[in-house]
């Protein structure tokens, strides 16, 4: 009886009778959880356009970060920088276009899979040989002042940095869906995605739309690393956050923008909820595997996501 | 080769001395043919004679290793796919080549990609321009579903629609592009009588009403006989015959192609 009165009631009549640190704990997991969508959005881009899974996603935010940060080292102003690094994630789409998609085009989808495991290692590799292996620290002049939010009589706390995170996810997000569901661009990608052969005979250049959708994952990744990079230092542990994006990705659907996003944020305050009011029961740590548990129970019951295209198979 | 009309003048693609190889195998060994301005132009032969590769050469699939293409005045030897789209050249697939995650109507829009010029920031806030160009382009997207009288399949993905109805899409998305020379493979294959008279009537009144050059792939020798102006006979990769379809029918290498007989 103790037990099951620790662990099904005493939580919510805590989250009943103090309403105002509930609101916290659901905005700072809300704040986090965009941070989340973000990584997982570089995926969904390019799994829509090539029906792959990008296992290098992580390490170009790991890659992006340490150009970045390599550059200010240097002297470069903090704008400057950031423009200077777009550039270099746009380089290096239209490299991987030419040296990998281009060579596998037509391939089994597991073909290019294979081939982004090897770009993973080679983009680590690279990255910390021009700019070093040591943990970096970030800073792109985004106050990180802590804030306190009057609501009903009583005061929330949150990190400003948070909120400015979470308000240029949301702009990012809003931009990508704009991009993809109102121009020929992202007709064409969809395109793409269904059918590389009909999609070159309606006029539709593969490699330009290669290029537009690594470059536009490249710059997703950019910005997932000024953020994350900020928060926690830029070292080689900012290429795993990728693995946090996995769960989101089972969760919202591999090939849904709106999903990553929902999923996200349900996986971000799910997991603050569980470490505040479950966490001292088992003794802490529910943040780390939160995300994983809830998605092998996805993949239980609905295994293509939450918005994700249902699998029909035709026999 | 063909009736005195013929002239090169009025050609609007000539194929001259085209090889293709993959490998050891030898697809297409110095076919030549042409293909005048405003006809139905069949590509006929057993299967493996190389109109698939044909097709696939004509609109930039494959590369010639020998021989050149000539369309509109303009010779090439290699191009892209994408590029002969943009220079007209509309297809249709043996293998239907939908967008199957999308409508109807997304897949014939996507036959307007190239028309669509405006910036894509214009089009992501949807303002002026770009508005009024996507209106333009949607109204020319209804203009080929009414044609195609496929107003009721409008808004369902491909993917549910019998194959018969498929077809038919995916040639209203090669007309959506308004392609000077149309590559049709072929286009009946699989359907019923009944579909079949529908889609030879929509061949013939493209072709007529728009005067769009069609050149088509048919293993239905009643089809071909009726609809086409010209047929080229291949065979083993090789040009067997050229003529009207009178003149083919008659030939006796095309009869022997067909029939299988030996002759000394």
């Amino acid at each position: 009886m103790e037990i099951l009165n620790a662990f099904f009631v005493s939580p919510f009549v805590d989250m009943a009778e103090y309403p105002v640190f509930f609101a916290e704990v659901v905005a700072n997991g809300f704040l986090t959880g965009i941070m989340y969508s973000l990584v997982a959005l570089g995926f969904v881009l390019i799994f829509k356009a090539s029906e792959t899974f990008n296992f290098a996603q992580g390490v170009m935010v790991l890659f992006a970060a340490l150009t970045l940060v390599g550059l200010q080292e240097r002297g470069v102003p903090t704008w400057l920088a950031i423009g200077i690094t777009v550039g270099v994630m746009v380089l290096l789409a239209m490299a991987i276009e030419k040296v990998m998609l281009r060579p596998l085009v037509n391939q089994d989808p597991f073909i290019l899979f294979m081939a982004t495991i090897g770009l993973t290692f080679f983009l680590e590799g690279f990255g910390e040989t021009l700019w070093g292996s040591n943990v970096k620290r970030l800073d792109v002049g985004i106050p990180e002042r802590p804030l306190e939010v009057p609501l009903g009589g009583d005061f929330m706390l949150l990190n400003e940095f948070d909120l400015w995170a979470a308000g240029i996810g949301a702009v990012m997000v809003l931009g990508l869906a704009l991009f993809f569901h109102r121009t020929t661009i992202g007709r064409a990608l969809r395109a793409v995605a269904d059918d590389h052969q009909a999609a070159m005979a309606v006029g539709i250049s593969l490699r330009t739309i290669w290029v537009v959708v690594w470059s536009v994952s490249g710059v997703v990744a950019l910005v997932a690393g000024i953020m994350w990079g900020a928060k926690s230092g830029v070292q080689f542990s900012l290429s795993l956050i990728a693995l946090k994006a996995l769960p989101v990705l089972i969760l919202g659907g591999l090939t849904s923008v709106p999903g990553a996003i929902v999923g996200g944020l349900i996986i971000g305050i799910g997991e603050k909820i569980g470490e505040v009011y479950w966490g001292p029961l088992v003794g802490g740590a529910i943040e780390n595997w939160f995300a994983y548990v809830l998605a092998l129970i996805f993949l239980l019951f609905r295994p293509q996501g939450l918005f994700g295209e249902r699998i029909i198979e035709r026999v | 080769m063909a009736g005195p009309e013929t002239s090169p003048a009025e050609a609007i693609l000539e194929v001259e001395n085209v090889s293709l190889r993959f490998g050891g195998v030898q697809a297409l060994s110095e076919v030549s043919f042409d293909v005048q301005s405003g006809e139905v132009r069949a590509i006929i032969g057993p299967n493996g004679a190389g109109k698939s590769s044909m097709l696939n050469v004509i609109n930039g699939f494959y590369h010639p290793q020998e021989g050149s293409i000539t369309f509109k005045g303009v010779t090439r030897r290699r191009m892209r796919t994408h590029e002969a789209a943009a220079q007209g050249i509309a297809r249709t697939f043996q293998n239907i080549a939908l967008f199957r995650g999308m409508t109807t109507l997304d897949n014939i829009m996507t036959g307007r990609n190239l028309k669509m010029k405006r910036n894509f920031l214009l089009q992501a806030l949807y303002l002026g321009p770009a508005r009024r160009e996507e209106m333009e382009h949607r109204e020319f997207a209804e203009r080929v579903i009414d044609f195609l009288e496929i107003q009721a399949i409008r808004k369902t993905p491909v993917s549910r629609l019998p194959y018969g109805l498929q077809k038919r899409v995916e040639l209203g998305r090669a007309l959506a592009a308004e392609p000077d020379m149309l590559l049709l493979d072929e286009p009946m294959a699989g359907m019923n009588t009944e579909e079949k008279e529908d889609m030879c009537r929509f061949i013939l009144d493209v072709n007529g009403e728009f005067g769009t050059t069609v050149v088509l792939i048919e293993h239905d020798m009643g089809v071909v006989m009726d609809i086409s102006d010209r047929v080229v006979v291949l065979d083993y990769g090789r040009l067997l015959a050229d003529g009207t379809p009178d003149e083919v029918r008659r030939n006796p290498l095309v009869i022997d192609a067909y029939l299988g007989t030996v002759r000394d």
